[in-house]
């Protein structure tokens, strides 16, 4: 097909926005198969310890605090539902929507990081962070595979965290971009392609939660 | 032959000079050859690591390094040829190259990307190299633990991290050729109708981008583990060992495929034009492909046979291993029975392809023997391993790969090489490794074990002949660099199809443009319509004028 | 072809499935189930991965290449999870020595 003048976004290898679109999100979906690997080998892990502990991990998992365990759930599940309302303003070339929910989208990911640093602290303060000053008063007997919980706690969520903080870099390229005009009702796919990735990390938590939070609460 | 070919006015190669032309382009031939200059150095530092071992070898005491120090030398051996050798080589170098134009695209779907993967390929190397230089890296390149991560005092988290971040190269380059034979091929190209190279390299891209991933987060657990004693995999603090390996493995098995699948399709490449014949069962060899790559994620508890998993799993991994080689089987049969009643002709590309099919045969059924529980237990971690992986990595990939360099350097440079010196070579190359390798079988079998510098005197003799086979493989190494390098100055011009080829690659010039075609093919015939000489059948492949 | 639109509402009401099944894991946690607690809590992150990738991420509405590679990246997972705890679970049955 010929068009006589080329859309700003179209780069010289492809033929068309469709298929610049097409390959973008098929990009972007294998790049997100990469990452379920990636935690995968993580989630590996913890099976095999928590099969292998089940009582140390359930009085480690008491420590965690279920209540901004489950706040941060819930601010994690809003974020995705705004990515998604952000990409629906997009696709209507609703730009003041869009860069609402984009602000929104970011500002719910901050707060996830935020009570995650709070959570964190209290871990330090309470000497549960790996290493020589490890101390587990409640149940002694459990200390070394207590440890063991809180290496793969402090390594799943951290690595989580980290992606949430590239997440969040990302929406705000997007908001950059969505503010400057580029992004139109034509040309949208770089947010959807950006949300793609912030729920594929939504879904990370969504596994997390129970398994590190909610071990053997009925104890 | 095209003596009277001229060199195209404008090509790839003269779309721009200098130093930034290069190191900022995104055109996937530069990329290619960008990943050629890299590829080539890290063969010859890891070369020069087995040139060193084959030395100390020679004598049965450990007279020439320490055996601290000789625990380095197969370590980065190792390290070298695996991660920054045998799994880019053809895929970032040929596949680079040639998944662009072998489909009708004008490049990958991601040149930037493309870019992106090689710097990361170089920095990963960097860090590796920086581990090298200063103490070097003793864990063997498998990281087994804990020693890797409690007792070696040798330089592990530099190197961990040099791997980790190389390992983005890999799943960038996958990824980006799964999106462009998804979705860049021309009008006609059908995935029936893609060269069986194309077949190979997405089989696989699919491995690299689900097999790197576990490597990735591993091999940085074995980095973290090391910093904040996490004791993952340390049996002291409550961890387990085999579960390292079973992470370690779930890639490095996949990642054998990456450096045999590419090479399988070089192969078909290869066999199809020196006989001038399509592959026989074409759609079996492009499945048996994907099988590969499928079967493969399924058998990597082979290599774990006497670490301490339960004899179950060892039983099922020890089936599947040998399921795993029939697709492999089929491929070299189709190979041959594309060669008969072929128009067989001789050229050096041909001779490495024979030589592949040869020596992946024999590597590939001392994996049967292997994969028998009964028969791996008495030969695991002896010379018997070393031989069966060499006989596919060297006789197998590094064959496939330099015929695939010797039959598309026309197409890459525009020039002809010397057809003689190559021969030559190839034959040095082929009876070097025979004699470097194949006394391994035997020495393996009889029981002497890997990674020791010193051995038993009755061993030595079939030390001594694999060591001069290693110097005669190493001549042979150096040979090709002399003459390739030669002809890019002073080579004939090749003309767009000296070896006259069936494939898109063959209708545009060599070099080719930039924009690797004046326009955008149109496909209507099938991957390797030769011109029948059994039935007549006409070809509709564009002849060249 | 252009692309399908997810009216509002339904990313209303899968928010609102995704809070009701965030509460019932917490709820069910504090139960004792035995080993049925594990499998509760990883059924309700099932369900809202699920719906996660089905409504958010429009793989209902999309091709079936997309929903292909995303059977195939959780069936791969399955592959490392399943062949690593084969060996794990039968361990005690029988190794060498």
């Amino acid at each position: 097909m010929s068009e006589l003048i080329q859309h700003p976004a179209l780069a010289h290898h492809f033929d068309s926005l469709e298929q610049q679109k097409e390959a973008s999100t098929l990009g972007m979906w294998v790049f997100l198969v990469t990452e379920v690997l990636f935690f995968g080998g993580l989630f590996a892990t913890y099976l095999i310890y928590r099969n292998w502990y089940p009582d140390a991990f359930a009085a480690a998992s008491h420590e965690l605090d279920v209540t901004l365990g489950t706040i941060n759930t819930v601010v994690l599940i809003t974020s995705s539902l705004t990515m998604a309302l952000a990409v629906h303003a997009a696709q209507l070339g609703q730009r003041r929507l869009l860069l609402i929910f984009l602000v929104a989208t970011m500002t719910l990911g901050a707060v996830f990081l935020g009570i995650k640093s709070v959570e964190y602290y209290h871990k330090f303060a309470e000497h549960l962070i790996p290493g020589p000053g490890f101390q587990f008063e409640k149940e002694p007997v459990h200390v070394r595979h207590a440890q063991l919980f809180f290496s793969l706690y402090f390594v799943m969520t951290g690595l989580h965290a980290l992606h949430m903080v590239i997440g969040i870099g990302i929406m705000f390229v997007m908001w950059w971009w969505s503010w400057r005009g580029t992004i139109t009702a034509e040309y949208y796919s770089p947010i959807e392609i950006s949300g793609l990735y912030w729920h594929f990390v939504d879904i990370v938590w969504i596994f997390l939660f129970p398994l590190l939070y909610l071990i053997g609460r009925h104890a | 032959m095209a003596s009277t070919a001229l060199l195209p006015r404008r090509h790839y190669l003269n779309d721009g000079y200098g130093v930034k032309s290069w190191l900022l382009t995104r055109d996937h031939k530069r990329i290619g050859l960008l990943y050629l200059a890299g590829v080539t150095f890290f063969f010859f530092v890891g070369g020069a690591f087995a040139v060193l071992i084959r030395l100390e070898l020679t004598t049965p005491v450990g007279d020439l390094v320490t055996d601290e120090t000789y625990n380095k030398l197969f370590t980065m051996h190792g390290v070298m040829m695996v991660f920054f050798f045998l799994i880019p080589a053809i895929p970032s170098v040929l596949g680079n190259f040639l998944v662009p134009i072998m489909i009708g695209a004008k490049d990958l779907a991601f040149p930037k990307l493309n870019l992106a993967s090689w710097y990361i390929y170089m920095i990963g190397a960097l860090f590796t190299m920086y581990a090298i230089v200063t103490g070097g890296l003793d864990t063997g390149w498998t990281f087994y633990t804990p020693f890797s991560t409690v007792s070696s005092t040798s330089n592990v988290i530099p190197a961990a991290l040099g791997i980790f971040i190389t390992g983005f190269s890999s799943i960038l380059t996958g990824l980006n050729f799964i999106v462009t034979i998804h979705r860049m091929r021309a009008p006609g190209m059908t995935w029936f109708r893609l060269p069986l190279f194309i077949w190979s390299h997405y089989a696989t891209s699919l491995i690299m981008v689900l097999g790197t991933p576990v490597i990735a987060i591993t091999i940085l657990l074995v980095a973290a583990e090391r910093l904040f004693h996490f004791g993952f995999f340390d049996p002291a603090v409550g961890g387990d060992p085999v579960l390292f390996q079973h992470l370690f493995w779930f890639y490095s098995h996949p990642a054998v495929y990456i450096m045999i699948l590419p090479a399988m399709g070089v192969i078909s490449e290869l066999v199809a034009a020196f006989c001038r014949k399509p592959v026989f069962g074409y759609s079996f060899v492009a499945f048996a492909s994907l099988a590969i790559a499928v079967l493969g994620f399924l058998v990597w508890g082979h290599h774990m046979f006497v670490a301490g998993q339960s004899v179950y799993a060892a039983l099922i991994f020890s089936i599947l291993s040998f399921l795993v080689a029939i697709p492999s089987a089929v491929k070299v049969f189709n190979w041959t029975a594309t060669m008969y009643k072929g128009s067989v002709s001789w050229e050096t590309p041909m001779l490495y392809a024979i030589g592949f099919i040869g020596l992946f045969t024999i590597g590939g059924l001392t994996g049967l023997f292997l994969a028998s529980v009964g028969l791996d237990v008495h030969v695991t971690d002896t010379y018997f391993i070393i031989a069966h992986f060499h006989y596919i990595m060297v006789g197998g990939t590094i064959m496939a790969y330099l015929g695939g360099l010797h039959y598309w350097w026309p197409k890459i440079s525009g020039r002809l090489y010397n057809e003689w010196l190559a021969k030559f070579s190839a034959l040095v190359i082929f009876l070097g490794f025979n004699l470097t390798f194949f006394p391994q079988f035997i020495l393996g079998y009889l029981g002497m074990p890997r990674r020791y510098h010193a051995y038993p005197p009755e061993f030595q003799v079939l030390n001594v002949l694999s060591s001069a086979g290693a110097s005669i493989l190493g001549v042979g190494y150096l040979i090709p660099m002399a003459y390739l390098m030669w002809s890019l100055r002073y080579g004939r011009a090749a003309g767009p199809n000296p070896w006259g080829a069936v494939g898109l690659e063959w209708t545009t010039t060599s070099p080719p443009p930039t924009e690797n075609f004046t326009e955008t093919p149109e496909v209507t015939w099938d991957a390797y319509d030769y011109q029948s000489t059994v039935d007549s059948r006409q070809s509709t492949f564009p002849a060249e004028s | 072809m252009p692309d399908h639109i997810v009216p509002k509402r339904i990313y209303y009401t899968i928010f609102a499935i995704l809070m009701l099944c965030t509460y019932l894991t917490v709820q069910i946690a504090f139960f004792d189930l035995g080993v049925l607690n594990a499998v509760a809590a990883l059924t309700i992150a099932v369900i809202k991965a699920t719906l996660v990738v089905l409504f958010f991420m429009h793989v209902k509405y999309g091709t079936r290449l997309t929903w292909a590679v995303v059977v195939g990246s959780v069936f791969w997972l399955g592959i490392l999870l399943a062949l690593t705890m084969g060996d794990y679970l039968t361990r005690v049955w029988r190794t060498y020595g």
